[in-house]
Protein backbone atom coordinates (compact mmCIF):
# COMPACT_ATOMS: atom_id res chain seq x y z
CA UNK A 1 0.00 0.00 0.00
CA UNK A 2 1.72 3.66 -0.74
CA UNK A 3 1.74 5.95 1.97
CA UNK A 4 -1.02 8.38 1.65
CA UNK A 5 -0.83 11.90 1.79
CA UNK A 6 0.03 13.86 5.10
CA UNK A 7 -1.52 17.36 5.40
CA UNK A 8 -1.01 18.25 8.25
CA UNK A 9 2.27 18.64 10.81
CA UNK A 10 1.56 18.56 14.38
CA UNK A 11 4.76 19.91 16.18
CA UNK A 12 4.94 19.29 19.59
CA UNK A 13 7.59 21.36 20.50
CA UNK A 14 8.41 20.29 24.08
CA UNK A 15 6.67 19.39 26.71
CA UNK A 16 7.53 22.14 29.19
CA UNK A 17 4.62 23.48 30.74
CA UNK A 18 4.09 26.00 33.63
CA UNK A 19 -0.11 24.76 33.55
CA UNK A 20 -0.93 21.69 35.22
CA UNK A 21 -4.30 20.55 33.49
CA UNK A 22 -5.99 17.58 34.58
CA UNK A 23 -6.82 16.75 31.25
CA UNK A 24 -3.57 17.47 29.62
CA UNK A 25 -2.80 15.21 26.55
CA UNK A 26 1.36 14.78 26.99
CA UNK A 27 2.35 11.72 28.66
CA UNK A 28 1.38 10.54 32.08
CA UNK A 29 5.05 9.57 32.23
CA UNK A 30 6.82 13.12 31.60
CA UNK A 31 9.75 12.64 33.03
CA UNK A 32 10.68 9.36 30.63
CA UNK A 33 11.08 11.26 27.24
CA UNK A 34 14.49 12.56 26.16
CA UNK A 35 15.60 15.76 25.51
CA UNK A 36 14.00 18.43 22.55
CA UNK A 37 14.91 18.26 19.05
CA UNK A 38 17.27 21.88 18.31
CA UNK A 39 16.65 24.37 15.74
CA UNK A 40 18.14 23.03 12.96
CA UNK A 41 16.73 19.46 13.19
CA UNK A 42 13.06 21.14 13.03
CA UNK A 43 14.20 23.37 10.49
CA UNK A 44 14.49 20.20 8.40
CA UNK A 45 11.95 18.66 9.39
CA UNK A 46 9.34 21.07 8.43
CA UNK A 47 11.14 20.83 4.92
CA UNK A 48 10.28 17.18 5.14
CA UNK A 49 7.16 17.50 6.11
CA UNK A 50 6.41 20.02 3.03
CA UNK A 51 7.70 17.86 0.80
CA UNK A 52 5.65 15.02 1.59
CA UNK A 53 2.41 17.62 1.17
CA UNK A 54 2.01 19.41 4.77
CA UNK A 55 0.61 22.10 4.32
CA UNK A 56 -0.34 23.61 7.64
CA UNK A 57 1.96 22.97 10.81
CA UNK A 58 0.44 23.74 14.40
CA UNK A 59 3.10 24.69 16.79
CA UNK A 60 2.10 22.69 20.29
CA UNK A 61 3.32 21.60 23.05
CA UNK A 62 3.25 21.61 26.09
CA UNK A 63 3.59 25.39 25.79
CA UNK A 64 5.73 25.78 22.40
CA UNK A 65 6.29 29.68 24.14
CA UNK A 66 8.85 27.62 26.25
CA UNK A 67 11.34 27.18 23.36
CA UNK A 68 12.95 30.67 22.48
CA UNK A 69 13.89 29.56 18.89
CA UNK A 70 10.06 29.58 17.64
CA UNK A 71 10.19 33.15 15.75
CA UNK A 72 12.64 31.17 14.04
CA UNK A 73 10.34 27.85 13.07
CA UNK A 74 7.82 30.27 12.46
CA UNK A 75 9.81 32.00 10.04
CA UNK A 76 10.80 28.99 8.58
CA UNK A 77 7.49 27.74 8.08
CA UNK A 78 6.44 30.67 6.26
CA UNK A 79 9.22 30.60 3.55
CA UNK A 80 8.03 26.52 2.73
CA UNK A 81 4.62 28.52 2.34
CA UNK A 82 3.14 26.08 5.36
CA UNK A 83 0.28 27.99 7.11
CA UNK A 84 1.31 28.10 10.92
CA UNK A 85 -0.91 27.51 13.95
CA UNK A 86 0.48 28.81 17.42
CA UNK A 87 -1.49 26.37 20.24
CA UNK A 88 -1.21 28.38 23.16
CA UNK A 89 -1.72 28.87 26.66
CA UNK A 90 -0.71 32.50 26.29
CA UNK A 91 1.99 32.00 29.36
CA UNK A 92 4.38 33.64 29.11
CA UNK A 93 3.92 35.97 26.32
CA UNK A 94 4.71 39.48 25.69
CA UNK A 95 2.81 41.69 23.20
CA UNK A 96 6.43 41.99 21.93
CA UNK A 97 7.00 38.76 21.99
CA UNK A 98 3.99 38.27 20.31
CA UNK A 99 4.49 41.29 17.32
CA UNK A 100 8.07 39.65 16.43
CA UNK A 101 5.51 36.15 16.04
CA UNK A 102 3.42 38.07 13.58
CA UNK A 103 6.08 39.39 11.70
CA UNK A 104 7.77 36.40 11.36
CA UNK A 105 4.79 35.04 9.62
CA UNK A 106 2.53 33.34 12.00
CA UNK A 107 -1.12 33.07 10.62
CA UNK A 108 -2.93 31.93 13.11
CA UNK A 109 -3.26 31.73 17.15
CA UNK A 110 -5.17 29.51 19.13
CA UNK A 111 -5.36 29.88 22.83
CA UNK A 112 -7.21 27.50 25.12
CA UNK A 113 -8.44 28.90 28.46
CA UNK A 114 -10.27 26.61 31.40
CA UNK A 115 -13.25 28.71 32.20
CA UNK A 116 -15.12 31.68 31.83
CA UNK A 117 -14.78 32.36 35.58
CA UNK A 118 -11.84 33.56 36.56
CA UNK A 119 -11.35 31.43 39.70
CA UNK A 120 -12.30 28.23 38.27
CA UNK A 121 -10.44 28.72 35.71
CA UNK A 122 -6.95 28.52 37.81
CA UNK A 123 -8.16 25.62 39.66
CA UNK A 124 -8.69 24.00 37.00
CA UNK A 125 -5.29 24.86 35.43
CA UNK A 126 -3.58 24.17 38.91
CA UNK A 127 -1.97 27.58 37.77
CA UNK A 128 -2.86 31.30 38.15
CA UNK A 129 -3.12 32.35 34.40
CA UNK A 130 -6.64 33.60 33.66
CA UNK A 131 -6.04 37.50 33.51
CA UNK A 132 -2.29 36.61 31.35
CA UNK A 133 -4.81 34.76 28.83
CA UNK A 134 -7.61 36.59 28.46
CA UNK A 135 -4.86 39.32 27.53
CA UNK A 136 -3.10 37.74 25.38
CA UNK A 137 -6.22 36.71 23.06
CA UNK A 138 -6.83 41.01 23.11
CA UNK A 139 -3.60 41.39 21.91
CA UNK A 140 -3.78 38.89 19.26
CA UNK A 141 -7.16 40.05 17.77
CA UNK A 142 -5.60 43.87 18.34
CA UNK A 143 -2.28 42.96 15.78
CA UNK A 144 -5.34 41.50 12.96
CA UNK A 145 -4.24 38.48 13.76
CA UNK A 146 -7.38 35.30 13.75
CA UNK A 147 -7.47 33.57 16.79
CA UNK A 148 -9.30 30.57 18.10
CA UNK A 149 -10.28 30.68 21.55
CA UNK A 150 -10.42 26.92 23.26
CA UNK A 151 -12.04 25.17 26.07
CA UNK A 152 -11.56 21.70 27.13
CA UNK A 153 -15.21 20.60 28.36
CA UNK A 154 -15.87 18.37 31.27
CA UNK A 155 -18.28 18.14 34.40
CA UNK A 156 -17.06 21.42 36.06
CA UNK A 157 -17.58 23.92 33.32
CA UNK A 158 -19.88 22.77 30.93
CA UNK A 159 -22.17 24.72 32.24
CA UNK A 160 -20.55 27.53 30.98
CA UNK A 161 -21.35 27.59 27.38
CA UNK A 162 -23.37 30.95 27.42
CA UNK A 163 -20.12 32.90 29.17
CA UNK A 164 -17.25 31.06 26.93
CA UNK A 165 -19.27 32.35 23.90
CA UNK A 166 -19.64 35.73 24.80
CA UNK A 167 -16.41 35.81 26.43
CA UNK A 168 -15.45 34.25 22.75
CA UNK A 169 -17.29 36.99 21.51
CA UNK A 170 -15.80 40.54 23.35
CA UNK A 171 -12.06 38.94 22.47
CA UNK A 172 -12.78 38.97 18.75
CA UNK A 173 -12.32 35.54 18.12
CA UNK A 174 -12.94 34.06 15.09
CA UNK A 175 -13.87 30.07 15.91
CA UNK A 176 -14.61 28.68 19.26
CA UNK A 177 -13.77 25.33 19.59
CA UNK A 178 -15.83 23.76 22.79
CA UNK A 179 -14.40 20.13 22.52
CA UNK A 180 -15.21 17.61 25.38
CA UNK A 181 -12.25 16.23 27.12
CA UNK A 182 -10.96 12.88 25.62
CA UNK A 183 -10.07 9.94 28.28
CA UNK A 184 -6.61 9.43 27.33
CA UNK A 185 -3.26 10.35 28.75
CA UNK A 186 -3.91 12.37 32.31
CA UNK A 187 -7.83 12.70 31.48
CA UNK A 188 -7.89 8.95 31.60
CA UNK A 189 -6.23 9.31 35.17
CA UNK A 190 -8.96 11.86 36.34
CA UNK A 191 -11.91 10.24 34.74
CA UNK A 192 -14.09 10.22 37.61
CA UNK A 193 -13.27 13.77 38.12
CA UNK A 194 -14.00 14.90 34.86
CA UNK A 195 -16.78 12.71 32.86
CA UNK A 196 -19.98 14.77 33.10
CA UNK A 197 -23.66 13.69 33.13
CA UNK A 198 -25.90 13.33 30.11
CA UNK A 199 -28.23 15.84 31.59
CA UNK A 200 -24.79 18.25 31.78
CA UNK A 201 -23.86 17.32 28.12
CA UNK A 202 -26.94 17.51 26.37
CA UNK A 203 -28.02 21.04 27.70
CA UNK A 204 -24.49 22.29 26.25
CA UNK A 205 -24.92 20.72 23.03
CA UNK A 206 -28.23 22.14 22.80
CA UNK A 207 -26.48 25.57 23.78
CA UNK A 208 -23.71 25.13 21.57
CA UNK A 209 -25.80 24.86 18.42
CA UNK A 210 -28.15 27.69 19.30
CA UNK A 211 -24.94 29.79 19.02
CA UNK A 212 -23.77 28.00 16.18
CA UNK A 213 -26.79 28.76 13.78
CA UNK A 214 -26.87 32.71 15.77
CA UNK A 215 -23.08 33.43 14.86
CA UNK A 216 -22.64 31.76 11.63
CA UNK A 217 -20.15 33.23 8.91
CA UNK A 218 -19.03 35.44 12.70
CA UNK A 219 -17.78 33.03 14.09
CA UNK A 220 -17.09 29.59 13.88
CA UNK A 221 -18.53 27.67 17.11
CA UNK A 222 -17.37 23.80 17.17
CA UNK A 223 -18.63 21.65 19.54
CA UNK A 224 -16.85 17.63 19.92
CA UNK A 225 -18.60 15.52 21.49
CA UNK A 226 -17.45 12.95 23.70
CA UNK A 227 -17.11 9.87 22.55
CA UNK A 228 -18.16 8.01 25.51
CA UNK A 229 -21.87 9.06 25.13
CA UNK A 230 -22.08 8.64 21.61
CA UNK A 231 -23.19 5.15 19.40
CA UNK A 232 -19.96 5.17 17.37
CA UNK A 233 -16.62 6.05 18.21
CA UNK A 234 -14.63 9.48 16.99
CA UNK A 235 -13.00 9.35 13.47
CA UNK A 236 -9.13 9.89 15.60
CA UNK A 237 -7.30 11.49 13.38
CA UNK A 238 -8.97 10.86 10.33
CA UNK A 239 -7.09 7.41 10.31
CA UNK A 240 -4.43 6.26 12.24
CA UNK A 241 -0.72 8.19 10.29
CA UNK A 242 -3.73 8.87 7.20
CA UNK A 243 -3.45 12.53 7.32
CA UNK A 244 -1.83 13.80 10.22
CA UNK A 245 1.80 13.52 11.19
CA UNK A 246 2.53 14.36 14.92
CA UNK A 247 6.18 14.68 16.19
CA UNK A 248 7.13 15.06 19.95
CA UNK A 249 9.36 16.74 21.41
CA UNK A 250 12.56 13.92 20.88
CA UNK A 251 11.65 13.66 17.77
CA UNK A 252 9.46 10.82 17.50
CA UNK A 253 7.27 10.48 14.69
CA UNK A 254 3.74 9.18 15.86
CA UNK A 255 0.07 9.13 14.47
CA UNK A 256 -1.39 10.92 17.25
CA UNK A 257 -0.30 12.94 20.73
CA UNK A 258 -1.00 9.79 22.95
CA UNK A 259 0.12 7.11 20.77
CA UNK A 260 3.33 6.24 22.76
CA UNK A 261 1.19 5.08 25.55
CA UNK A 262 0.61 2.06 23.19
CA UNK A 263 3.59 0.41 24.98
CA UNK A 264 3.69 -2.51 22.24
CA UNK A 265 4.69 -0.18 19.69
CA UNK A 266 8.02 1.61 18.86
CA UNK A 267 8.11 4.83 17.17
CA UNK A 268 10.78 6.01 14.65
CA UNK A 269 12.99 9.19 15.55
CA UNK A 270 13.82 12.19 13.03
CA UNK A 271 17.00 11.71 14.56
CA UNK A 272 17.57 8.54 12.97
CA UNK A 273 15.87 8.30 9.41
CA UNK A 274 14.03 10.82 7.22
CA UNK A 275 11.08 11.37 8.06
CA UNK A 276 9.54 10.44 4.40
CA UNK A 277 11.48 7.09 4.99
CA UNK A 278 9.41 6.92 8.25
CA UNK A 279 5.55 8.14 7.22
CA UNK A 280 6.11 5.91 4.47
CA UNK A 281 7.46 2.23 6.23
CA UNK A 282 7.68 2.55 9.61
CA UNK A 283 6.24 -0.49 11.92
CA UNK A 284 4.69 1.57 14.03
CA UNK A 285 2.65 3.94 11.45
CA UNK A 286 2.11 0.90 9.51
CA UNK A 287 0.56 -1.70 11.87
CA UNK A 288 -3.12 0.06 12.02
CA UNK A 289 -3.07 2.08 8.55
CA UNK A 290 -5.57 1.14 6.57
CA UNK A 291 -8.34 -1.36 7.60
CA UNK A 292 -5.93 -4.89 7.32
CA UNK A 293 -5.53 -4.92 11.16
CA UNK A 294 -9.04 -4.42 11.87
CA UNK A 295 -10.86 -7.19 13.92
CA UNK A 296 -14.55 -8.23 13.65
CA UNK A 297 -17.03 -6.29 14.16
CA UNK A 298 -15.26 -3.49 12.49
CA UNK A 299 -13.87 -5.27 9.46
CA UNK A 300 -17.27 -5.62 7.64
CA UNK A 301 -18.78 -2.49 9.20
CA UNK A 302 -19.96 -0.17 7.04
CA UNK A 303 -18.95 2.64 9.08
CA UNK A 304 -14.80 1.07 8.96
CA UNK A 305 -14.32 4.05 6.46
CA UNK A 306 -15.94 6.72 7.99
CA UNK A 307 -14.24 6.19 11.91
CA UNK A 308 -11.70 3.90 11.14
CA UNK A 309 -12.44 1.95 14.06
CA UNK A 310 -11.88 4.78 16.28
CA UNK A 311 -8.79 5.35 18.63
CA UNK A 312 -6.30 2.77 18.89
CA UNK A 313 -5.17 4.39 22.04
CA UNK A 314 -7.75 4.38 23.86
CA UNK A 315 -8.67 0.26 23.10
CA UNK A 316 -5.09 -0.15 24.58
CA UNK A 317 -5.62 2.40 27.33
CA UNK A 318 -9.09 0.43 28.34
CA UNK A 319 -8.88 -2.90 26.86
CA UNK A 320 -5.02 -3.85 26.98
CA UNK A 321 -5.29 -4.61 23.04
CA UNK A 322 -4.23 -1.94 20.62
CA UNK A 323 -6.22 -3.78 17.66
CA UNK A 324 -9.22 -4.12 19.60
CA UNK A 325 -12.47 -2.00 18.41
CA UNK A 326 -13.02 0.95 20.20
CA UNK A 327 -15.24 0.50 23.39
CA UNK A 328 -16.63 3.38 22.82
CA UNK A 329 -18.51 1.99 20.01
CA UNK A 330 -21.79 0.46 21.11
CA UNK A 331 -20.86 -2.31 18.89
CA UNK A 332 -17.64 -2.94 20.64
CA UNK A 333 -17.38 -6.73 22.45
CA UNK A 334 -16.27 -4.45 25.28
CA UNK A 335 -18.69 -1.48 25.49
CA UNK A 336 -19.45 -2.29 28.67
CA UNK A 337 -16.03 -0.85 29.89
CA UNK A 338 -17.37 2.19 28.45
CA UNK A 339 -20.73 2.06 30.29
CA UNK A 340 -19.18 1.19 33.75
CA UNK A 341 -16.90 4.27 33.54
CA UNK A 342 -20.09 6.67 32.99
CA UNK A 343 -21.88 5.22 35.56
CA UNK A 344 -18.53 5.23 38.19
CA UNK A 345 -18.61 8.70 37.45
CA UNK A 346 -22.30 9.52 38.48
CA UNK A 347 -21.25 7.74 41.77
CA UNK A 348 -20.40 9.14 44.82
CA UNK A 349 -16.57 9.87 43.81
CA UNK A 350 -13.57 11.86 45.65
CA UNK A 351 -13.60 14.41 42.69
CA UNK A 352 -10.21 15.82 43.79
CA UNK A 353 -8.25 16.33 40.58
CA UNK A 354 -4.51 14.50 39.79
CA UNK A 355 -2.52 17.19 38.36
CA UNK A 356 -0.51 17.09 35.40
CA UNK A 357 3.52 16.99 36.82
CA UNK A 358 6.18 19.03 35.72
CA UNK B 1 -21.34 43.63 -1.30
CA UNK B 2 -17.35 42.92 -2.18
CA UNK B 3 -16.11 39.47 -0.73
CA UNK B 4 -13.25 39.36 1.02
CA UNK B 5 -11.13 36.12 2.50
CA UNK B 6 -11.38 36.02 5.91
CA UNK B 7 -7.82 36.50 7.61
CA UNK B 8 -8.22 33.34 8.95
CA UNK B 9 -7.96 31.71 5.29
CA UNK B 10 -4.75 31.94 3.31
CA UNK B 11 -5.14 30.71 -0.30
CA UNK B 12 -2.13 29.01 -2.02
CA UNK B 13 -0.71 27.21 -4.92
CA UNK B 14 -0.29 23.17 -4.23
CA UNK B 15 2.66 22.14 -6.12
CA UNK B 16 1.90 18.55 -5.09
CA UNK B 17 -2.06 18.41 -6.82
CA UNK B 18 -0.86 21.29 -9.36
CA UNK B 19 -4.34 23.05 -7.37
CA UNK B 20 -5.08 26.29 -5.21
CA UNK B 21 -6.23 25.26 -1.45
CA UNK B 22 -7.87 28.02 0.32
CA UNK B 23 -6.29 26.98 4.06
CA UNK B 24 -7.94 27.77 7.65
CA UNK B 25 -7.51 26.08 10.92
CA UNK B 26 -6.73 22.67 10.93
CA UNK B 27 -9.13 22.61 7.32
CA UNK B 28 -8.03 23.10 3.47
CA UNK B 29 -10.06 23.73 0.68
CA UNK B 30 -9.27 22.16 -2.47
CA UNK B 31 -10.04 24.74 -5.44
CA UNK B 32 -10.40 23.80 -9.11
CA UNK B 33 -9.85 26.34 -11.51
CA UNK B 34 -12.64 28.33 -11.91
CA UNK B 35 -13.09 28.44 -8.00
CA UNK B 36 -9.43 29.17 -7.76
CA UNK B 37 -10.00 32.24 -10.50
CA UNK B 38 -12.70 33.41 -7.83
CA UNK B 39 -11.46 33.06 -4.80
CA UNK B 40 -8.27 35.12 -5.80
CA UNK B 41 -10.44 37.85 -6.29
CA UNK B 42 -12.02 37.58 -3.06
CA UNK B 43 -9.97 40.80 -1.97
CA UNK B 44 -12.72 43.45 -0.98
CA UNK B 45 -11.78 45.20 -4.11
CA UNK B 46 -14.40 43.90 -6.45
CA UNK B 47 -18.22 43.16 -6.08
CA UNK B 48 -19.94 39.73 -7.49
CA UNK B 49 -20.95 41.07 -10.78
CA UNK B 50 -17.41 43.02 -11.39
CA UNK B 51 -15.84 39.26 -10.53
CA UNK B 52 -18.13 37.58 -13.09
CA UNK B 53 -17.21 40.37 -15.67
CA UNK B 54 -13.32 39.56 -15.53
CA UNK B 55 -13.32 36.16 -15.01
CA UNK B 56 -15.56 36.33 -18.34
CA UNK B 57 -13.10 38.36 -20.40
CA UNK B 58 -10.11 36.73 -19.01
CA UNK B 59 -11.97 33.66 -19.88
CA UNK B 60 -13.49 34.86 -23.54
CA UNK B 61 -16.78 33.47 -21.79
CA UNK B 62 -20.10 34.01 -24.71
CA UNK B 63 -22.52 36.08 -23.65
CA UNK B 64 -24.78 33.09 -23.74
CA UNK B 65 -22.94 31.30 -21.02
CA UNK B 66 -22.62 34.60 -18.91
CA UNK B 67 -25.49 33.67 -16.66
CA UNK B 68 -24.41 30.18 -15.97
CA UNK B 69 -20.90 31.56 -14.54
CA UNK B 70 -22.77 34.29 -12.70
CA UNK B 71 -24.20 31.75 -11.14
CA UNK B 72 -21.36 29.69 -10.45
CA UNK B 73 -19.86 33.10 -9.01
CA UNK B 74 -23.15 33.12 -6.88
CA UNK B 75 -22.50 29.91 -5.27
CA UNK B 76 -18.96 29.95 -4.72
CA UNK B 77 -19.42 32.98 -2.99
CA UNK B 78 -22.18 31.80 -0.98
CA UNK B 79 -20.41 28.55 0.09
CA UNK B 80 -17.34 30.71 1.05
CA UNK B 81 -18.99 32.61 3.39
CA UNK B 82 -21.10 29.56 4.56
CA UNK B 83 -17.92 28.25 5.44
CA UNK B 84 -17.20 31.34 7.33
CA UNK B 85 -14.33 31.94 4.89
CA UNK B 86 -15.55 36.04 3.78
CA UNK B 87 -15.21 38.70 6.15
CA UNK B 88 -18.11 39.01 8.05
Amino acid sequence: MSAPRPYTLIAELTYRCPLRCPYCSNPTNLADHDGELGTEEWKRVLGEAEALGVVQVHFTGGEPLARKDLEQLVARARELDLYSNLVTSGVPLTKERLVTLANAGLDHVQVSIQSARPERADAIAGYAAHPQKIQVMRWVTDLGLPLTMNVVLHRANLDEIDELVALAEDVGASRLELANTQYVAWALSNRNALLPTRGQLDMAAEAASKHKARLQGKIDVLFVKPDYFGTTPKACMDGWARRFIHMVPDGRVLPCHAATSITTLRFDSVKDRPLADIWTSSDALLAYRGEAWMPEPCKSCDRRSIDFGGCRCQAFALTGDASATDPACERAPQHALVEAARKSADGPNDRRYLYRGR
Amino acid sequence: MTPKLAKKARLRFDRHSGRHMVIYPERGLALNDSAAAIAMRCDGTRTVSEIVEEIALEAGVPAAERSSLEQDVVEFVALLAQKGLLEP
